[in-house]
């Protein structure tokens, strides 16, 4: 802590005096750079963009963690990072990869898309989804502190109780986790909120709810899991934190307290969690498959019917991580059937995506492609799914790497292929550049050969009986080779990662210019230029059905019809409060995490401070003039 | 075609609202809808609490029980001062409709110190049950009582800041429809708290008292 002090210190002085910070107009030019720009924005549009970046920036971090994880099970017997920094490893890349890369990016997509395919101008709460945002960031930030301060929390992104606890493991690790988590947990349920209302109260004219786009459907459904499914998590981290930090007796079962309670806590959330980063990739796919088939998606009806039923039953399911538990036959029999319902509408979606495809004329850009490797990707993780639903084989399956193998077709070959179809599908709109289409299948080949090569030999390996979560393992034939192969493919997925980190920069550096509808797309984000301006909309459009955009370019007209008269727009002030209350978060937490407890009452204080200032705001947004909008039209 | 794009205009968006000043504007609408959703984030927060209280309530490691500590004289009277404190808050609602600002400042100003006078009397309690031995490290029972009861504690003390930093905040401006959305999901909020220690005082306290 100490040193962290004095190098924070240290860096803010070299920063005054190469800033020349001492005079007093040194506020004036930080606040005209753009960086001040970026993080004082409200605009729905820039928090997303910061959304996804922090993403890629967290997935570089816990790949790495991966990679070196793989390395260390090349081998039997193999001494590379040893058992105490591969549990550290672990947690970190599990808890990184759900909670700082699948859900920011997937929440950064709902930020750009969401109200441009509704035609907004904004979200409903600019304010509190730059807010949302900053709670992410700061709760990120807190808990990568601890590779730096004290040492990664070392007890599985599951971090079940009593290996949890101050009895085994030590250190600041798991509060790490407990508070830096809470923080992140605040932030969601900000942008969940926002994106509710937002599609319920800012459609534009005659966007009836079954004329919303996939994507939007998915990100509702997403949203209102998030509102239930976040709150049993914090209590759980609660609990955690009392019992760690305050000396709590819930987990304490000499005091009578009960272990179990952290995991129905856990799963309560952690399954609808399954969904919540599932479904959206699932609109996502809907999107892409449905404009480079050049055909209405599918089903849509029973596409949306498929979604919001998957997200009512994700909600009965979660002690299907608890079969082994020993909560009786009868509560096994009840979940393993409802685990089993959800194959149902999920395979509604699967087939409804093939007769998309199916007499529809394709193109097959690396989006599509993307979307494509998808499908059997996520049919294979779905399979296995069902599997380990079934009550009396989980009993074989549990904590193996079966288990290993399934999530991460469902995690990699769902969530993250739909997010690489979604980057290559919606980056011209985001930054007015294509990605680069060649350098694009240098990343999808590599990646989707070597992510087959890591993950399919793993099925195996779980049935011959290797545990997860183990840090190595004795000679044995197969096992051996299957490990050496499984780590083989992670060369694949760091070349085709690569590939893509290569492909953004020849892409921002040299790419060509994007028009305001590269892919002849359907909805109404494509109705406008290529990067939006700050108002999105000019004019709200008029919608008349499904695929608006579609049906206006089919009647033979350029442009949406307009719902209004062209009036001046009304616009919300940036703000820089939101870095304050998330600030005062991030000290509170280093308090508690160090058991500072003045430090940590003081942050929640600045914090609480920062929401009453915000309150107290008068500042209104501003207009901008009708004389402007014309201008910009005419030259658009 | 123009027939069409009639029909499309006046397919409705947003459910029709009545023509309060609270919901006269879009911010307003989106204020109170985005708060109700975040009390049902809440209502699942407190669920999930009660659940961990019902798991432990007789995890008493030696301690004290329910039956030895509650006291229902004092948990009524605390019961009964929230609820005319949401009482009030509905008639600082009523002045607010009828455009009388002293009375929403009247009323409001009520449920703060009514809600402060909750705040006093659970403080007191809890001081008294810390001296019969029952305290948050003593036994399960003890931790998950003061998270439960203490969360809720923890939102009045809100909700009091809350009303009255929005009291001091609009003392100049009166009611708009800028404030006036303030108003109402401040009310809200604290319709909510009374509905959660509805359920404390059944599931905690009188069910307590019977074992």
């Amino acid at each position: 802590m100490a040193t962290f002090l004095v190098v924070a210190v240290f860096i803010a002085f070299i920063a005054l005096i190469f800033t020349g910070g001492y005079n007093s107009d040194f506020l004036d030019r930080a606040r005209k750079t753009k960086i001040w720009d970026w993080i004082t924005t409200v605009d729905h549009k820039k928090i997303g963009i910061l959304y996804i970046a922090s993403g890629g920036l967290f997935f570089i971090f816990a790949g790495v963690e991966a990679a070196l994880m793989r390395i260390q099970l090349l081998f039997p017997n193999f001494d590379f990072i040893g058992g105490a920094t591969f549990n550290q490893l672990l947690t970190m890349h599990g808890t990184t990869m759900i909670f700082l890369v699948a859900m920011p990016v997937l929440i950064g997509f709902m930020n750009v898309v969401v109200p441009l395919q509704i035609g907004a101008r904004d979200v409903a709460f600019p304010f509190l989804n730059a807010l949302g945002f900053w709670l992410f960031f700061a709760g990120a930030l807190l808990f990568h502190c601890s590779i730096l301060f004290g040492g990664m929390p070392d007890s599985g992104w599951t971090s079940y109780v009593p290996i949890s606890l101050n009895d085994y493991s030590q250190g600041p690790g798991v509060d790490y986790y407990t508070v830096g988590l809470q923080i992140a947990g605040l932030g969601t349920i900000a942008g969940a909120v926002n994106f509710l209302v937002t599609i319920i109260n800012m459609r534009a004219p005659g966007m009836t709810l079954l004329r919303m786009p996939m994507f939007t459907w998915t990100t509702l459904v997403t949203s209102a899991l998030l509102i239930f499914a976040i709150p049993p998590l914090t209590v759980a981290l609660f609990l955690l934190m009392f019992d760690r930090l305050f000396g709590g007796n819930f987990f304490n079962v000499a005091a009578g307290g009960d272990v179990v309670i952290w995991q129905h806590l856990f799963w309560i959330f952690g399954h609808p969690e399954v969904y919540i980063v599932i479904l959206p990739a699932f609109g996502m796919i809907s999107e892409v498959i449905s404009t480079f088939s050049k055909k209405r998606l599918f089903g849509y009806t029973s596409m949306v019917f498929a979604t919001v039923l998957i997200g009512f039953v994700g909600f009965m399911v979660w002690a299907h991580h608890m079969f082994t538990v020993g909560l009786g036959p009868m509560a096994n029999s009840i979940f393993a059937v409802a685990t089993m319902t959800v194959a149902v509408p999920t395979g509604i979606k699967v087939f409804n995506w093939l007769f998309t495809m199916w007499g529809g004329r394709l193109k097959f850009t690396t989006a599509m492609i993307w979307a494509v490797a998808f499908i059997p990707t996520f049919v294979m993780g779905g399979v296995t799914g069902v599997m380990l639903g079934t009550a009396p084989a989980d009993y074989q399956f549990h904590d193996t790497y079966f288990v290993v193998a399934h999530f991460h077709y469902v995690l990699i070959g769902g969530t993250v292929f739909g997010i690489f179809a979604a980057i290559y599908y919606w980056w011209p709109k985001m930054f007015g550049r294509k990605l680069n289409e060649k350098i694009g299948k240098w990343h999808f080949w590599p990646f989707f050969i070597g992510f087959h090569l890591t993950f399919f030999p793993q099925h195996f390996l779980g049935l011959f009986g290797m545990p997860r979560r183990v840090f190595t393992y004795e000679s044995t034939p197969m096992v051996d080779m299957i490990n050496f192969i499984s780590t083989i493919g992670v060369i694949g997925m760091t070349i085709g990662s690569l590939a893509f980190f290569y492909n953004i920069y020849v892409t921002t550096r040299y790419g060509q210019l994007a028009e305001a509808d590269p892919w002849d797309g359907r909805t109404l984000e494509w109705s406008i230029p290529s990067p939006p301006p700050n108002y999105n909309f000019a004019q709200i459009p008029l919608v008349r059905g499904l695929d608006a955009f579609w049906l206006e370019k089919m009647a033979g007209k350029k442009e949406m019809i307009p719902s209004e008269p062209l009036q001046p727009i009304h616009m919300p002030s940036s703000s820089h409060i939101q870095l304050i209350i998330s600030l005062g978060f991030f000290m509170s937490g280093f308090g508690f995490v160090f058991r500072g407890f003045e430090l940590g009452a003081l942050g929640l204080a600045i914090a609480f401070f920062g929401m009453f200032m915000r309150s107290f705001d008068k500042d209104r947004g501003y207009y901008i003039p009708k004389e402007e909008l014309e201008n910009v039209e005419k030259g658009a | 075609m123009s027939v069409e794009i009639e029909k499309n205009l006046k397919l409705s968006v947003a459910p029709e609202m009545p023509a309060h000043l609270e919901t006269s504007t879009l911010e307003g609408r989106n204020k109170i809808l985005g708060l109700w959703f975040f009390l049902g984030a809440e209502v699942v927060m407190f669920a999930c609490m009660f659940g961990v209280y019902l798991a432990l309530r007789n995890s008493t490691a030696g301690g004290p029980t329910t039956q030895d500590l509650y006291e229902i004289p004092l948990v009524a009277i605390m019961t009964t001062i929230l609820l005319v404190s949401s009482l009030t808050s509905v008639l600082g609602i009523h002045e607010m409709r009828k455009g009388n600002f002293r009375g929403v400042q009247l009323w409001f100003g009520v449920t703060v110190l009514l809600g402060a006078a909750f705040l006093s009397l659970e403080i007191y309690e809890f001081f008294h049950y810390v001296d019969m031995g029952h305290t948050f490290t003593s036994s399960a029972f003890g931790t998950a009582f003061y998270t439960l009861v203490g969360t809720h504690g923890a939102h009045v003390l809100f909700g009091v800041l809350w009303i009255s930093g929005l009291l001091y905040n609009t003392r100049k401006e009166g009611l708009t429809d800028f404030t006036a959305p303030k108003f109402y999901v401040a009310s809200l909020y604290w319709h909510f708290i009374d509905v959660v220690w509805v359920f404390i005082f059944t599931v905690v306290y009188l069910m307590g008292m019977v074992g």
